[in-house]
């Protein structure tokens, strides 16, 4: 596996087709190399009756392999904020650099897994893994044995011939998380992939995904409006707040993993986190 | 809500999401397929009413309350159907105007696919053609009927123009449509990967039209075959199964007529279904 897993990361490298920049890059700051820094990024949207200043002046640093969880009411611009990362979206204030280089466009290197599964109907889940390889240089014998190492890993072994319709929406989403691995991302940015999920498949699923993160550090950007979701995940949590969106306040979560949500160190976290909704002037639609 | 319907939808499925993963027993395929099973009853209540007819008829025509000649026995069309297909004048009429048919029915489709994929993808063609086209959609195709006959004669000819015409708009409209409805959120997947222009059309745009662009096609195999009765009612030359019917008509042969009824039939439920079979088999694995 492993072996497979650095033959994919080479060819990312060769991807990004700017390893020589990279290298004058780590000169100048040689100790971060796999890191995501986001640098003065502010967005605004004309609108009708005005501007509409969706994201204000946000600064966050993510380090390799590190999971962050962005935490808000709807309307405060993590999803937004996600998609600049993405490189969805390239109209906006401000750098956002991952690895040394500035994002632009979208990028291989980048993984995204959206809320909807976003699955192509028309191919099966083998297929719809491989449409993230489609670019990816690999040959047809790489490319099948990444896709059944990461169906292995989001557990859907057995499964590799159903199509979305066949799938319950857990399923899905174990899909189209493994189509945002396949590629071995440096980050892989998850917007809010479990808020359609019911109760019981959610925290499944972010047990598994946790589970994931732990097994193939691969850094992690996850936006969220479920508190308990974010402490459960994040290394550390960050807490945003609308009109305009900015960084109200980042919390770090000490806490080994696996995590236990009844763990009384994980609930004094939770809601500290919660008390940020619960103020005058947050947002009180915080979900739970 | 979703979640309810979800899990009505794919019970297996579900079970799989629940219990830990464990290797499915059964394929996903095989199990999604056992729906209702004792439907046979119910599949021939459609056949009820016409049967009742039948007997009516038969009734009727035996008890001698009718001897005006505009009502004949059923066993009169039946010996005149056998008589027909015996003198090969059935064959005739109706090889006649199925070549016909499939003639108008290439010709249309083919430049339903060319005009319907201009439409779809080239927004200018859509700014320039589009108000012209929905336009043109609207004036009855039994309009152009005087005009065709005076450009093309009532030959053959100008059945085919009239044909191609019926089964033109269908295909036109479903084409442009399918094209331009492909998901905002799947094209944006392909962006995600760096699909280029060539890879987004021949992977995601037209795979995700082709369940619209089928239908148009259909709908043109269906408008093609009644506008060939239409066409050989009013451009009356040469044979065919329209004629065989007017001449029926003009002879006060009732039976004759019956039974042309009875052919057309015949032969409309036969394109329908086959177009419903090569369908099913096309888009089995599809929901939608």
């Amino acid at each position: 596996m492993s072996e497979l897993l650095s033959r994919v990361q080479e060819s990312n490298e060769r991807n990004t087709k700017q390893s020589s920049k990279r290298s004058t890059q780590q000169n100048v700051e040689p100790q971060r190399t796999n890191d995501l820094q986001i640098r003065h990024v502010s967005k605004n949207y004309a609108q009708p009756g005005g501007n509409l200043e969706v994201l204000a002046d946000i600064e966050l640093d993510v380090a390799a392999g590190e999971f962050v969880s962005v935490v808000g009411a709807s309307g405060c611009g993590k999803s937004t904020l996600l998609r600049l990362i993405a490189g969805l979206d390239a109209e906006f204030d401000g750098t956002i650099r991952l690895d040394g280089q500035t994002v632009a466009g979208t990028s291989l290197a980048r993984g995204i897994v959206f809320q909807e599964h976003r699955l192509f109907p028309w191919l099966n889940v083998e297929q719809n893994i491989g449409v993230a390889l489609r670019n990816s240089g690999l040959d047809a014998a790489q490319k099948r044995l990444a896709i059944a190492e990461h169906i292995e890993l989001v557990g859907l072994g057995g499964f590799e011939h159903a199509y979305a319709h066949q799938l319950s929406g857990g399923m899905a989403q174990r899909v189209a998380i493994a189509r945002g691995l396949v590629n071995r991302p440096s980050v892989l940015l998850l917007d809010e992939p479990f808020g359609a999920l019911d109760a019981l498949t959610r925290s499944r699923l972010q047990g598994e995904l946790q589970r994931i993160w732990a097994r193939e550090r691969i850094t992690m950007v996850l936006v969220t409006h479920d508190v308990e979701e974010a402490v459960f995940l994040g290394d550390r949590v960050v807490v945003m707040q609308p009109r305009p969106g900015r960084v109200k306040r980042v919390v770090d979560v000490p806490m080994a993993r696996p995590r236990n949500r009844s763990d009384p160190e994980f609930i004094r976290i939770r809601d500290d986190v919660l008390r940020e909704f619960a103020e005058p002037g947050g947002a009180a639609d915080a979900s739970l | 809500m979703a979640h309810a319907a979800d899990f009505e939808l794919t019970p297996p499925a579900i079970d799989a999401d629940r219990a830990g993963h464990t290797k499915p027993t059964r394929t996903p395929t095989s199990t999604s397929t056992s729906t209702s099973t004792s439907t046979a009853p119910r599949r021939w209540r459609g056949a009820v009413l016409p049967l009742l007819a039948l007997a009516v008829w038969w009734g009727v025509s035996a008890t001698d309350i009718s001897r005006s000649g505009l009502l004949v026995s059923p066993q009169q069309v039946v010996h005149t159907g056998i008589e027909q297909i015996a003198s090969g004048a059935l064959w005739r009429a109706l090889s006649a105007s199925l070549a016909r048919e499939l003639t108008g029915f290439a010709l249309g489709t083919a430049g339903g696919l060319v005009l319907g994929g201009l439409l779809g993808f080239s927004r200018l063609a859509e700014r320039v053609l589009g108000p012209s086209f929905n336009t043109f959609k609207q004036i009855s195709l039994f309009a152009w009927i005087p005009l065709i006959s005076v450009w093309f004669g009532l030959g053959d000819a100008a059945k085919v123009v009239f044909l191609s015409l019926a089964a033109l708009l269908p295909v036109v409209a479903h084409v442009s449509d399918g094209i331009r409805n492909v998901s905002p959120e799947l094209l944006e997947v392909a962006r995600v990967y760096r699909y280029t222009r060539w890879q987004v059309v021949v992977r995601v745009v037209l795979p995700a039209a082709l369940p619209s662009v089928f239908t148009g096609i259909y709908l043109a195999l269906i408008y093609s075959w009644l506008a060939t009765l239409g066409a050989e009612y009013l451009l009356v030359a040469g044979s065919g199964i329209g004629n065989m019917l007017i001449d029926g008509s003009e002879q006060f042969r009732m039976d004759l007529v019956l039974f042309g009824i009875v052919v057309i039939g015949i032969v409309g439920w036969a394109l329908n279904a086959s177009a419903r079979l090569l369908e099913r088999r096309l888009f089995a694995h599809r929901s939608r």
